[in-house]
């Protein structure tokens, strides 16, 4: 136990000097994805729910940030929480519809009603369409710290990153959360158990919006704009694809693949141009076939095997 | 009588018409998602790249090739069923024994590979396939103009998809293929090669993506980017119609491009959103779908 503090404060160290060699906001785009994972990975890896329409909360959340702090003066703070509930709400309203089925058909229903929503926001008016919503204003941190600075604002989004970590982890590890595995491994038992299953799959849903809305947020506010992409189901697949290469279902997992495919997108981009695509389309296939538990997951069992045989 | 509901019978008809040869392709395609389903327990999310691929096939070999439209209308779907067949001997085939969302994890990442090296190809912007001579024109029926081609798309589109049903439901191999959705391991113990089944279904499923999108190359324009906006409508047909029928499949995926038509007519604005709409209101009347059973 003592050794895990230790790791966890090592890496927090790591976090906390991280600007002073790597671009800020490079470090804070991978860690605008890792929440977005790990909300992700609540549901695929905790609950056995593949929402393939998560880009939606994601987008949602960044329109919803922007437009409250852009056009209604909120600061940034209030801003993001009410993003973050919006796009909890709206994971209402797409979750209760969607796990009236299961399996394969929950997969398409949230992917469908995703692309709805996209179509909704290609035409209002407040979403600037095609040109997103631009010039976002950073603010002031509670009105006194500014975040235009670069460093400031990267300690703003750790800071929200290790809340939402810690309250994912927090919550994989309460009773809820065993309540949540339970249905993944089996569900009719679950439910002969007693247990109301649709009730915490839909809490788990919400949550799991709630957060990646707080991830979208916080990217509106890095980048200062909100544009249809983050709404995208290429964003959706993109955040699956973190999950399952740094590995379903693990604490860490989805934070080493949205840093492994964000750093992989940033290099990249420039060279391969739209080969990048087909990159990401082969890391999918590998990954399913050969390397279903991902880097985390892999490295697990690695250490179990070492360990085990000594 | 020029004017129903304050619109004019020509538009009305115009949009019915196209809503019909778009319902042809959700048909298409979604008759093709069940029966791959059916047997592989697979959901293709690849299955609109294969449809583009299709489109992509006929426009190079009439381009590079000089291979016209009658042609291409039977090589292209053949091509792709064959590209199928590689695909499920090479890697789908190994997810047999997995959870389903395997499945579509994989054929996501497919569809990305497709669809990207054909993008870096081609670019994003569509290119023309002009229809077939002996096609142009419009046949004069009183009350409007129907476009040859239209015509054409939909009554190809049902042919196929009626001998479809008639080969699963009415012939011997049809029989083979139903009781080796229902129980693979007993039929392969009748002498039935159930996994030589699977991969010709596969490939049957996806040439038929292959031939929808060889018909709708001079109906739209062909582009890198057609197969990924269908193939999500489609999803939502598929869950309003439930994979359980054939018959089903076919039936909802006209009729929803019928209502699709024709929201177009009355309110244009929602004419993207429609089906999903319909699917939302399906999900709480009917989680099953139309035609589906719940298990």
């Amino acid at each position: 136990m003592n050794r895990k503090r230790v790791g966890y404060a090592f890496l927090l160290a790591l976090m906390l000097v991280a600007p002073a060699v790597v671009y800020p906001v490079l470090v804070m785009k991978i860690l605008c994805f890792a929440l977005f994972a790990c909300a992700f990975n609540l549901l695929i890896g905790y609950t056995g729910l593949l929402s393939f329409g998560h880009a939606i909360f994601l987008g949602t959340a960044g329109y919803v940030a922007g437009h409250s702090i852009k056009v209604w003066g909120f600061p940034p703070e209030l801003g993001l929480i009410f993003a973050a509930l919006a796009a909890a709400a709206l994971g209402w309203v797409i979750g209760s519809l969607a796990i009236r089925r299961s399996g394969i058909y929950f997969a398409m229903i949230t992917l469908a009603l995703a692309q709805m929503m996209y179509f909704f926001f290609l035409q209002a008016p407040f979403t600037g369409g095609e040109d997103g919503l631009q010039d976002v204003p950073r603010g002031k941190l509670l009105g006194v710290v500014d975040l235009a600075d670069d460093y400031n604002l990267y300690y703003f989004v750790l800071a929200i990153f290790v809340f939402a970590f810690w309250l994912i982890h927090r919550t994989i590890h309460s009773p809820f959360g065993q309540v949540l595995k339970a249905i993944r491994e089996n569900e009719a038992r679950a439910i002969s158990l007693g247990y109301d299953v649709a009730k915490y799959k839909l809490l788990a849903f919400v949550l799991s919006a709630g957060l990646a809305g707080l991830a979208g947020a916080t990217k509106t506010l890095v980048f200062r704009f909100a544009t249809l992409t983050d709404a995208h189901w290429h964003t959706s697949g993109e955040v699956v694809l973190m999950t399952l290469l740094g590995g379903m279902g693990t604490v860490f997992g989805p934070v080493v693949g949205a840093a492994t495919i964000i750093t992989l997108q940033n290099e990249l981009a420039d060279k391969v141009g739209s080969l990048v695509t087909v990159i990401m389309g082969a890391i999918f296939v590998v990954c399913v076939l050969a390397f279903r538990r991902g880097i985390v997951g892999e490295l697990g069992a690695l250490y179990k095997r070492m360990t085990g045989t000594r | 009588m020029s004017e129903i509901f304050g619109v004019p019978v020509q538009a009305l008809m115009g949009q019915l018409m196209l809503g019909l040869v778009n319902g042809s392709f959700y048909a298409m395609l979604s008759l093709g998602l069940a029966v791959i389903f059916g047997m592989l327990n697979i959901i293709n999310f690849a299955h609109g790249a294969l449809y583009m691929m299709g489109a992509m096939f006929a426009w190079m070999g009439l381009n590079y090739f000089g291979i016209g439209y009658w042609w291409s209308l039977l090589l292209a779907p053949l091509g792709v069923g064959l590209v199928g067949i590689l695909i499920e001997r090479s890697m789908l085939r190994w997810l047999y024994k997995l959870d389903h969302l395997y499945g579509l994890l994989l054929t996501f990442g497919l569809a990305l590979i497709i669809e990207g090296l054909f993008r870096d190809q081609y670019g994003v912007s569509g290119q023309p396939y002009s229809i077939p001579e002996e096609l142009t024109g419009a046949f004069n029926l009183g009350f409007m103009f129907l476009p040859k081609y239209r015509a054409w798309v939909i009554l190809a589109s049902l042919t196929v998809c009626f001998a479809t049903w008639y080969v699963i439901e009415k012939t011997p191999l049809g029989a083979y293929l139903r009781a080796a959705t229902e129980n693979p391991q007993l039929t392969q113990a009748f002498g039935i090669n159930v996994p030589l089944m699977v991969m010709l279904t596969y490939g049957f499923g996806v040439a038929l993506a292959g031939f929808a999108g060889v018909l709708a190359a001079p109906a739209l324009q062909v582009s890198p980017l057609m197969g990924s906006n269908l193939i999500i409508v489609v999803f939502a047909v598929v869950v309003i119609g439930g994979m359980g029928s054939i018959l089903g499949s076919i039936v909802t995926g006209l009729g929803l491009g019928i209502v699709e038509g024709l929201t177009k007519v009355f309110y244009p604005e929602a004419s993207a959103t429609v089906v999903f709409v319909i699917m939302a209101i399906v999900l709480l009347l009917r989680p099953a779908g139309l035609f589906g059973r719940e298990k």
